[in-house]
């Protein structure tokens, strides 16, 4: 991968698009990319939608706007598809990849006539099961970097293991359940 | 060796402070800055500082905490953005006229009203006049490296005048990048102790700070300011080589990018001068000789230097992230067109841009069409509107 | 501390002025006759003064010499006094009267 991979995110505040996609700056920064991780900061709000950027290269980048052509568009809350435009710029050899129970052809039919890749994750399900609580940032970081390809899966994995024990330094109890759900996740994206 | 990391701006920034560890914080939280004395009242908690950190209750007492700390004889820093900078007013003006060396992150925010916490620059240019020296930062990396420089600059000798460091709310702020640190010893190295000739806690000289100033002194005082101001060029290219002999990273007073043979140019501050470089890369490769002046150093201004790296473009865009409001054009317009005629320099056309206010986005797409409109002033040798907005709804 | 680093006055040049115009030395303001803003003058009733020393605190501008070993006070220091006749005010005895 040589040019420069953009990523749009779509949550609604309090579910940790912003956190998922400063994680996934890290995991790229940690295999020696030149990133950037930035919100588009608006009402801050539980619940209300928010979108969240990244851009990923080999190159340094200087571009400082917000992102209106996606590679790809991760969304965190399916719920969005009727509220906002979520394929609005996508790039047809690019792809979406969406937090639901749907099958992909069924999100397909709520995507406005959106002909590139449509992949779907069932990250309630599965926070649920290896966390035992509703996060979908995690399963989404996970599903990202599957769809995306932008860094070895393996080298993802012991990045977060890092970062996690850092991260969760006062809780360690809770580092297994979130690999398992990075790991599980990686192998449970549909439509690929 | 730097380190290699990656940080928010306001991080980066928080970070230079713990290295630097000055003597006196204070500060008022007011967003996109608030991340800065949250950050740093972390390292003082844990004591990786030992800086008294003053939590106040407004920005006026926060400046007023700095020039106290500061003529007691401490190394003083604080931070803020756009209302918080306008609560400080009154007392920038006596920092600087006290000649007080406090170096301040200016977090650059609209300044209300209408209500809008989102990035112009219109709190730092409304400033910029109160006699502080004005550093303009693109990156987060730029951010870092213009406050390790700032207190130098601001204690040396020849310019004891206060520093600003000015950086894009959001933009710069809250978004994580690639950055390269400096270790905290070569960073203490380089900063130095800061040892004031004359301070009010030093018992051997009582002094008095402040005095009334009347008809026959102000107008010396104002000159002499003026004077620091002028003398701060040298000290900041001086801080600056020996900063890039550390670091590798070289600053002047601004940047040029692809001006050797550049035939229209963009003058522009902060954050958008990367976009414009994206889109100068683009439109060189369509043969368009596009260039780019960033000014790093506003205040004091670079009349001389920034005309004549202009002189040989046929037509130049200011682009202001404010509007003077002034029924004409913003400042970077006004100041930059000033240098071209003081120096002589009259056949290059000039155009100005308000563009961005309140967060407005500002897209590579912005910047293509300043250079076509530049184009089409070069072709028709036409200026027929020069005070121009870029990105409204109209 | 009685010399007067400064010596700056409204001929001085910007060249001669401190940088913010901080005063690098104490205990100037002797140098500086603020007795001719003075419209009314305090004066000192010595046979009524019973030395109480009520008067000497409140004199903004220390203008009550104390002159001997006892703490007894002399005359005013007319070249700072400045008329404000808080002495008087506070005298108990009618010891200092404005005039």
């Amino acid at each position: 991968m040589s040019k420069l991979i953009e990523i749009r995110w779509h949550g609604r505040g309090g579910q940790g698009a912003k956190t998922a996609s400063l994680l996934l700056a890290d995991a790229a920064f940690n295999t020696g990319k030149y990133i950037q991780g930035f919100p588009e900061y608006g009402p801050e709000r539980m619940g209300a939608p928010i979108t969240a950027y990244n851009r990923i290269s080999d190159e340094p980048i200087t571009i400082h706007s917000n992102i209106y052509e996606p590679d790809f568009v991760v969304v965190v809350d399916d719920t969005l598809l009727e509220a906002v435009d979520v394929t609005a710029g996508l790039k047809e050899d690019g792809a979406i990849v969406v937090n639901s129970t749907k099958t992909p052809d069924e999100v397909r039919r709520l995507l406005n006539g959106y002909k590139g890749k449509v992949c779907t994750i069932d990250a309630r399900k599965i926070s649920e099961e290896t966390l035992g609580k509703y996060f979908p940032n995690t399963p989404m970081l996970a599903a990202i970097v599957k769809v995306s390809g932008i860094m070895d899966e393996q080298a993802f994995l012991d990045d977060m293991v890092e970062s996690f024990k850092h991260k969760f330094a006062k809780k360690p109890e809770v580092i297994d359940g979130n690999m398992e759900a990075l790991r599980r996740s990686l192998n449970e994206v549909n439509g690929l | 060796m730097s380190i290699r990391e990656r940080l928010s701006g306001n991080e980066a920034v928080a970070n230079a402070m713990r290295q630097i560890n000055p003597d006196v914080v204070a500060a008022f939280p007011i967003t996109p800055s608030t991340e800065v004395p949250q950050y740093f009242s972390t390292f003082v908690n844990n004591g990786s500082v030992d800086t008294e950190f003053v939590p106040v209750e407004s920005e006026h007492s926060a400046m007023s905490a700095c020039v106290g700390a500061a003529a007691a004889g401490g190394r003083v820093m604080t931070a803020t953005s756009a209302n918080g900078l306008s609560l400080m007013w009154e007392i920038l003006y006596i920092a600087s006229s006290l000649r007080l060396p406090i170096v301040m992150s200016c977090v650059n925010r609209a300044v209300s009203g209408p209500l809008n916490i989102h990035n112009d620059h219109s709190d730092s240019m409304g400033a910029r006049d109160s006699g502080w020296i004005q550093l303009y930062c693109e990156t987060n990396q730029e951010a870092y490296d213009n406050i390790l420089m700032a207190n130098r600059i601001a204690e040396h000798l020849n310019v004891q005048l206060p520093v600003m460091v000015c950086y894009d709310g959001f933009i710069t702020s809250h978004s994580i990048e690639n950055i390269e640190l400096e270790e905290d010893d070569k960073v203490k190295a380089f900063v130095g102790e800061y040892n004031p000739e004359h301070y009010l806690l030093n018992k051997k000289e009582p002094i008095a700070v402040g005095p009334l100033d009347l008809q026959p002194y102000l107008f010396e005082h104002k000159f002499q300011q003026a004077e620091a101001m002028r003398a701060a060029k040298d000290v900041i290219l001086e801080v600056s080589e020996e900063f890039a002999k550390m670091t590798g990273r070289k600053y002047g007073l601004f940047e040029e990018y692809k001006m050797e043979d550049a035939e229209v140019a963009i003058v522009v501050l902060n954050s958008t001068a990367g976009t414009a470089k994206h889109t100068i890369d683009e439109l060189r490769e369509k043969g368009v000789k596009a260039g780019l002046i960033k000014p790093r150093v506003f205040r004091p201004f670079p009349v001389t230097e920034i005309a004549q790296a202009l002189k040989n473009v046929k037509a130049v865009a200011m682009l202001d992230k404010c509007d003077s409001t002034n029924g004409a054009a913003g400042p970077l317009y006004t100041e930059v067109t000033s240098a071209l005629y003081t120096e002589g320099i009259a056949d290059v056309k000039t155009v100005n841009y308000v563009y961005g206010i309140g967060g407005r986005d500002v897209k590579s797409d912005d910047i293509e069409k300043v250079f076509a409109d530049l184009q089409e002033i070069v072709s028709t040798g036409k200026v027929e509107h020069p005070f121009r907005y870029l990105g409204l709804k109209d | 501390m009685s010399e007067n680093k400064c010596n700056i006055n409204a001929k001085s040049t910007w060249k001669e002025l401190t940088p913010g115009g901080t005063i690098y030395d104490a205990a100037n303001s002797e140098e500086f006759h603020t007795g001719d803003w003075r419209s009314k003058k305090p004066v000192f009733h010595a046979d009524k003064c019973k030395q109480c020393g009520l008067c000497l605190p409140v004199c903004p501008d220390s203008c009550i010499p104390i002159v001997d070993e006892a703490g007894n006070r002399g005359d005013f220091k007319f070249d700072f006094c400045k008329g404000c006749g808080v002495c008087a005010k506070v005298c108990p005895f009618g010891a200092i009267t404005m005039e």
